[in-house]
């Protein structure tokens, strides 16, 4: 346990020193979002608040991609020879918690900088903002653990970029489903009752690729 | 003689083949609303699918077992199994797309379950691209068993947790007459369960045949590698 709390120290730390990469990911989610603003505006209206289903679903395709691009870079942007120090030096139920505790924390701090600037561009039509925040969490928590073990299976292919988005977006798809059924109860302001079983289908699906995660990574360590 | 004892099961899996062809076209089916005599599409369709549920679990079973024992065997078995899955679901789409224009009026429509099994294909055609990038036999073995497992767990809510959050319009959903307990009567089962064992077989076949294949070429590239 406490060797998960230096690694992920250690992720942040690193983060800190090199800090354009992160800047250089919100950049990405922002421009993304811009983007957006100017296709809606040019196909005839860039106010997305009287029209939620586009909202929650452009939202979540914008996190989706920025998600790919951030947590991309945490086995696929490794030199072999740091992946072969950590080998030495830690265990890798630590090393793949360590690193889903960091993605999660970073996919939490884009997904909360990216749902003001969908609000500031696109207008606002979240009605419930504590069960929106909650689902944001639990998004941030899901693509993390899902695409952090898919960049360490696509991290050791050729073209691991390309492959990265190949090999995670079919699995990724039901979590992302899940989420913009959940995103589409925050515009209501009152929550309707199968929300709560979708909330623990959530759950269920961040447990099964969390626990997945943990009991194969040892084996891909290996093939180092 | 050795070989004749191992032969068995490919009769059985001809005799079963011809009995739910035959059976499958020509036997008494009960008329239900909708349905209608579409309904021997259970016998082809939704057996298909029941095999190719079979090859896949079969696929992530040998994934496990590389992983364990780092046999390149294995990992041959896993991918060829995966391989014959995927060719199942293809014949499962192109005959529920066939029984959808018929029922439903169009070839596809978005529903849960065909999305799910768009989803599934696409899982296991990563699979493929995954393993040709790889050179190396034992890190592609590994990596892809790697995949297979993860995958194949996280296909899992696919197939049954979301298929049943919305209507389906698949028969025994939404209202739609279906192959429920209460509707699939014992003369559609004396043809339903046999038709899932030879489909299941007829998999077995093939990938036994692709399997022999692909350990010939195993063995050819040990030999240049001796030499």
């Amino acid at each position: 346990m406490k060797e998960v709390f230096f690694l992920v120290r250690k992720e942040i730390l690193l983060e800190w020193r090199q800090r354009y990469a992160i800047s250089g990911i919100l950049l990405y989610l922002t421009s993304s979002v811009f983007l957006v603003y100017m296709a809606l505006g040019t196909a005839g209206g860039a106010d997305l608040s009287q029209a939620p289903d586009t909202w929650i679903a452009i939202f979540w395709i914008v996190m989706l991609f920025t998600a790919v691009n951030a947590i991309a870079r945490s086995f696929i942007q490794e030199s072999r020879g740091l992946r072969l120090y950590h080998y030495i030096i830690a265990s890798p139920v630590s090393i793949i918690l360590s690193r889903v505790i960091y993605n999660t924390l970073l996919m939490l701090l884009l997904v909360f900088a990216g749902i003001p600037v969908f609000m500031l561009v696109l207008g606002n039509p979240i009605q419930n903002v504590p069960l929106f925040a909650l689902t944001a969490f639990l998004g941030a928590l899901g693509f993390s653990a899902a695409f952090t073990m898919i960049s360490a299976i696509a991290s050791h292919a050729g073209n691991a970029g390309t492959l990265m988005a190949i090999l995670g977006f079919p699995v990724i798809l039901p979590l992302l489903l899940l989420l913009i059924k959940v995103s589409q109860a925050t515009v209501l302001s009152a929550v309707p009752e199968q929300t709560n079983g979708q909330i623990f289908n959530l759950l269920a699906i961040i447990m099964i690729s969390l626990s997945t995660s943990i009991l194969l990574f040892p084996y891909l360590w290996r093939a180092n | 003689m050795s070989r004749l004892k191992n032969i068995w099961w490919k009769v059985l899996c001809i005799i079963l083949l011809y009995y739910v062809i035959i059976a499958g076209f020509l036997m008494d089916v009960p008329r239900l609303f909708i349905l209608n005599e579409t309904i021997r599409n259970l016998f082809f369709h939704v057996a298909i699918w029941f095999a190719m549920f079979i090859m896949l679990i079969v696929s992530m079973v040998y994934a496990i077992r590389y992983l364990k024992s780092s046999n390149i065997l294995d990992d041959i078995k896993s991918s060829e199994f995966a391989n014959v899955g995927i060719f199942f679901g293809i014949l499962g789409v192109v005959t529920g797309m066939a029984w959808a224009k018929f029922t439903w009026g169009a070839w596809w429509v978005n529903d849960p379950k065909l999305n799910a099994t768009s989803i599934a294909m696409l899982i296991y055609m990563a699979y493929f691209v995954l393993r040709s990038s790889i050179e190396n036999q034992q890190t592609k073995g590994r990596i892809s068993a790697v995949y297979n497992i993860f995958a194949f767990a996280a296909a899992i809510p696919l197939i049954f947790i979301l298929p049943r959050m919305t209507d389906s319009l698949h028969p025994g959903n939404g209202g739609n007459p279906g192959f429920n307990s209460y509707d699939l009567d014992n003369t559609l089962r004396t043809v339903f369960y046999p038709a899932v064992v030879a489909y299941a077989l007829l998999g077995v076949w093939f990938a036994s045949i692709r399997i022999r294949i692909q350990r010939v070429k195993e063995d050819f590239r040990q030999l240049e590698l001796n030499v």
